[in-house]
């Protein structure tokens, strides 16, 4: 099905199902601990053997030597594979750094190594026995110091300037010129990357935690020189992604390779204390603000420029991206800059580029409301644009901005705020903040197939992906909507590359797409369906598991007979994402309380507006949202990937090291949804939450004790050494 | 160029990571002699998993959470640090919550345990479990069972009086209010943030939603 004009009535409009907050299907598996993940595939897999993955002491070099006698000596060992072991290795088509390096190292835990052995304990035991001598090189890990000579990221073709920036900066009444810091993030999911793998001759099956099928299996294709439909990837449950898994990473290659050697099935799972520097991170930024606007809080000009750095080929973190869509104003400059950094590779996390690019604008436009005197809600009502401002003949297919906002407000008590630092609680200086929320929507296509049989069941099958993001109800949702069954008539089958490839799940585009993937097989599903009921397809009505028209109605399973009947298609998307901006909105609050003698930061309210389409599942997202603001939240007040300048590598790379918010961190969190339907965007007139969520509340947070103590932070975290010394005085 | 042996990569850089220590194996000041390692030492541990008797053959080594998830195969205890900083591990032993990472299947004889499989099934949920899934008080699933588990066993503790981190009146009753629940619930880490649909489950469970 080719969506190529915007939506009009479907069966979806129904909303008998779609639309209602619907507990989870794989619910009582997850909540008794029986939905099975990558390294727990007892029920798959026959006596596995154990590889243990070592990576590189060095962030950048040669390896000089390694010795694996005494490891290939200890008990229980079958087989070690090492670049010189591994044969040939080709690097995947999403992977900057090579998943086993050696003899060259590209990054500090690099994976050099796995040794396999009959237990864990003996894998484990016979890795810290590798000797490993490196010849070191120098590499560059510092992007404060590179940042200078940074070029443009992909020679400058996304970089915009529209009318005069300089000029109309240099004549502005107001202005603001800031530079924010964002430091490198870990996506820290709570399930490890893990894989079991199996050969059965040249095929290859690697049950694994991956949030992307189809490239996955790709890229394990290309990896070993194998062709594609020799490998097969499952991944029904997947304990966390947050983009992290989004790439094959070492322990499905090495799970393969490990697996070969052996002759023998190979489970690999990282380790906590090895993920941090031999997976991806989202790379830190620096990035310069600069706002001009009137007296009366017009923008006027608006530039955005950032920094990031990453391994030779490697990408940027797009953190101007929002600015170019989010605030009107003539004249404009956003440019992304990208150095070289040898530290381990950067990629997509959560909302890459406006999460870390919305924790700075949206303290910049604070800092501008203040310095005009001008509520911060006022100021960005007052330079909202209705269209794209680099093409103003593009509308937004739905902009809901502002209704976000003063909805937050009223909702919030916004008209309760003071002046800063006047607000105080006993020890506590009390404070709220706001930012804007704002995440493009991107549709991808997608494919599923859906079967109908004897008994009236649906089965749905897709290689989409659930990572936490609901999935499996909104697809059953979709289906019995458009088969008009009940939910428990419905069984959904995900994360199989033997399946119909999906849009899979990534960059808040699954929900959507995947679901509108859905609709299209069961639009032809229905055809079938009506037609071996001997009924108009045109006139057919699906409800309460018949079929009918007219006095006609026959239940579905005596349609379809004995064998059932199967359908299959793709949703292939148009240019509805040319013609009109597609983006998701919202508008974030918070409470936070500073303690005035400590300047411990406390996290007392949190509520998030979002408008973003048709709401398939309302619990599922707003578990979505507020997953997000909790990672949000994490962002502004403590996590930080620390730098080791001199030797190249994160330092802080376990949970202990690397703060995540927990139980205590976290208050009641409210979201509101308003109502939209967005038919541009799909059959489903969805959009994506699952980003948009931690989009702009970090800012949030940061306005927020900027409210408290009149104490602004410009570099994240937000943690209290940077507001001790400016506290009141302590009486 | 340098070699990595050299120097300058002293002593604070050894503790950065167990990886780290290999680049210095191979002559560095501060290297440890390499631990020679013979057949694993194997001993029988005799405990009971959520009411059946087990009698297992274990490598010293072996932690009661790999004990449950490689040879028991009870893989609904989850492993998200192996060393104590997560809690995706929580299982009830004799009654009270603890890291099954952190402990050796062998200390464990004689000890009764009980695991998110022993709670319910999903066809007759713990009430716990039915009110994670009423409000959504997960996503991935990956540190549920480790919740789950703890938020019974925190129910449980407040009920027997042990005071917390937050509690006011070491000596009184410990109220059953959401700061209680939250900080006691702190050493159980969920990345995808369903801390706020976890609280309104345990409350409800409770019975002070
Ligand atoms: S696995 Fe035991 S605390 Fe993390
Ligand atoms: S549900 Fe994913 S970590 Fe808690």
């Amino acid at each position: 099905m080719k969506f190529d004009t915007p939506a009009t009535t479907n069966p979806i409009d129904q909303l008998k199902v779609i639309g209602k907050p619907t507990d989870r299907i794989d619910g009582p598996l997850k909540t008794t601990g029986t939905a099975p993940y990558a390294y727990e595939r007892h029920d798959a897999v026959d006596n596995p053997a154990y590889g243990y993955v070592v990576g590189a002491g060095i962030a950048k070099g040669r390896i000089a030597a390694m010795d694996l006698a005494k490891a290939k000596a200890a008990p229980g060992v079958l087989a070690i594979v090492t670049a010189d072991t591994a044969g040939k290795l080709q690097k995947g088509n999403f992977n900057t750094a090579n998943l086993l390096g050696g003899p060259e190292i590209e990054h500090y835990h690099q994976a050099i190594a796995v040794v396999v052995a009959e237990t864990f304990e003996q894998a484990r035991a016979a890795a810290a026995l590798i000797k490993v001598r490196y010849t070191k090189t120098p590499g560059q890990y510092d992007l404060e110091a590179v940042r200078k000579d940074a070029p443009p990221a992909e020679k400058g073709k996304n970089d915009v300037k529209i009318g005069d920036f300089a000029g109309a900066f240099a004549q502005a009444a107001v202005t603001l010129d800031a530079t924010y810091r964002t430091p490198d993030h870990a996506h820290a999911m709570m399930e490890p990357h893990a894989s079991t793998a199996q050969w059965d001759g040249d095929k290859l099956t690697v049950w694994t935690s991956n949030q992307m099928i189809a490239w996955g299996a790709g890229d394990v294709a290309k990896t070993l020189g194998i062709p594609k439909d020799k490998v097969r990837l499952i991944s029904p449950y997947i304990g966390g992604g947050f983009g992290g898994k989004l790439f094959v990473r070492a322990d499905a290659l090495l799970a393969a390779l490990g697996s070969k050697a052996a002759n023998r099935p190979v489970k690999v799972a990282l380790t906590r204390p090895f993920m941090f520097n031999n997976t991806t991170h989202r790379p830190a930024t620096i990035q310069r603000i600069r706002i001009g606007a009137t007296k009366d809080g017009t923008i006027t000009a608006i530039g955005h420029e950032t920094w990031s750095g990453d391994l030779p080929e490697g990408g940027p973190e797009t953190a101007a991206e929002q600015t170019k869509l989010l605030y009107a104003g003539a004249n404009r400059l956003m440019a992304t800059k990208l150095a070289v950094l040898d530290l381990p590779e950067g990629n997509a996390m959560r909302a890459p580029g406006e999460a870390p690019g919305l924790m700075a604008l949206e303290i910049a436009m604070d800092e501008m409301a203040e310095k005009l005197g001008i509520d911060p809600i006022k100021f960005r009502v007052l330079n909202d644009t209705q269209v794209d401002p680099a093409k103003p003949e593009r509308l937004f297919s739905q902009r809901q901005l502002i209704k976000c906002l003063e909805t937050g407000a009223d909702t919030f008590g916004w008209s309760k705020r003071k002046a800063p630092g006047t607000a105080r609680d006993g020890q506590w200086l009390t404070g709220m903040g706001v930012a804007a929320a704002f995440r493009n929507n991107i549709v991808m296509k997608s494919a599923a197939r859906v079967k109908l049989d004897a008994k009236g069941v649906v089965t749905v099958e897709t290689d989409m992906t659930d990572i936490g993001t609901g999935t499996y109800t909104i697809i059953a949702q979709t289906a019995a909507e458009m088969m008009g069954v009940p939910l428990d008539k419905v069984v959904v089958k995900l994360g199989d590359s033997t399946f119909p490839v999906s849009a899979g799940s990534g960059g808040q585009w699954g929900a959507n797409s995947s679901t509108a993937g859905v609709y299209a097989a069961c639009v032809k599903l229905r055809e079938a369906v009506a037609t071996s009921a001997g009924i108009d397809p045109t006139k057919a009505v699906f409800a309460n598991g018949r079929v009918r028209s007219g006095n006609k109605s026959v239940a579905l399973g005596d349609a379809v007979g004995v064998n059932g009947l199967v359908a299959e298609d793709l949703i292939e998307f148009g240019d509805l994402g040319k013609k009109y901006q597609q983006s998701t909105f919202g508008g974030h609050f918070v409470e936070v309380g500073v303690h005035a003698a400590t300047g411990e930061i406390r996290i007392r309210r949190m509520l998030a507006v979002c408008a973003a389409g048709r709401i398939l599942n309302p619990k599922s997202a707003r578990s979505q949202v507020i997953g997000a603001m909790t990672m949000g939240a994490g962002a502004a007040l403590m996590e930080e990937l620390a730098v080791d300048k001199r030797h190249g590598f994160f330092v802080n790379h376990d949970l202990a090291g690397y703060e995540v918010p927990v139980h205590a961190d976290i208050p009641h969190q409210e979201v509101i949804f308003l109502d939209e339907t967005d038919p541009m965007s799909s059959p489903m007139k969805a959009k994506g939450v699952g980003e948009l969520g931690i989009c702009g509340v970090g800012a949030a947070v940061a306005n927020a004790i900027y409210n408290a103590t009149g104490i602004r932070v410009r570099e994240y975290p937000i943690t209290l050494d940077k507001l001790l010394d400016r506290l009141p005085e302590v009486v | 160029m340098d070699d990595a042996s050299d120097p300058d990569f002293n002593r604070r850089d050894v503790l950065v990571g167990t990886t780290a220590s290999f680049a210095l194996t191979g002559g560095g000041t501060a290297a440890a002699q390499p631990i020679a390692v013979s057949a694993p030492v194997v001993s029988k541990v005799a405990f009971r998993v959520n009411g059946k008797d087990q009698v297992l053959d274990l490598d010293l080594r072996t932690t009661l959470l790999d004990a449950l998830r490689e040879h028991l195969n009870l893989t609904g205890t989850k492993k998200g640090c192996d060393h104590g900083q997560c809690g995706a591990c929580t299982v009830i032993v004799d009654g009270r919550r603890i890291n099954a990472c952190l402990s050796l299947a062998v200390m464990h004889e004689g000890d009764e345990i009980t695991t998110i499989e022993g709670l319910g099934t999903p066809t007759d949920l713990h009430p716990m479990q039915a009110a994670f899934v009423k409000h959504d008080g997960y996503q991935c699933g990956y540190c549920t069972p480790g919740q789950i588990c703890s938020a019974v066993a925190v129910l449980d503790e407040i009920k027997a009086g042990i005071p917390s981190h937050v509690t006011r009146d070491l000596t009184g009753t410990v109220e059953l209010s959401p700061a209680e629940i939250r900080e006691r619930m702190s050493g159980n880490i969920c990345r995808c943030g369903a801390y706020s649909n976890i609280i309104d489950a345990i409350e409800d469970v409770a019975g002070v939603a």
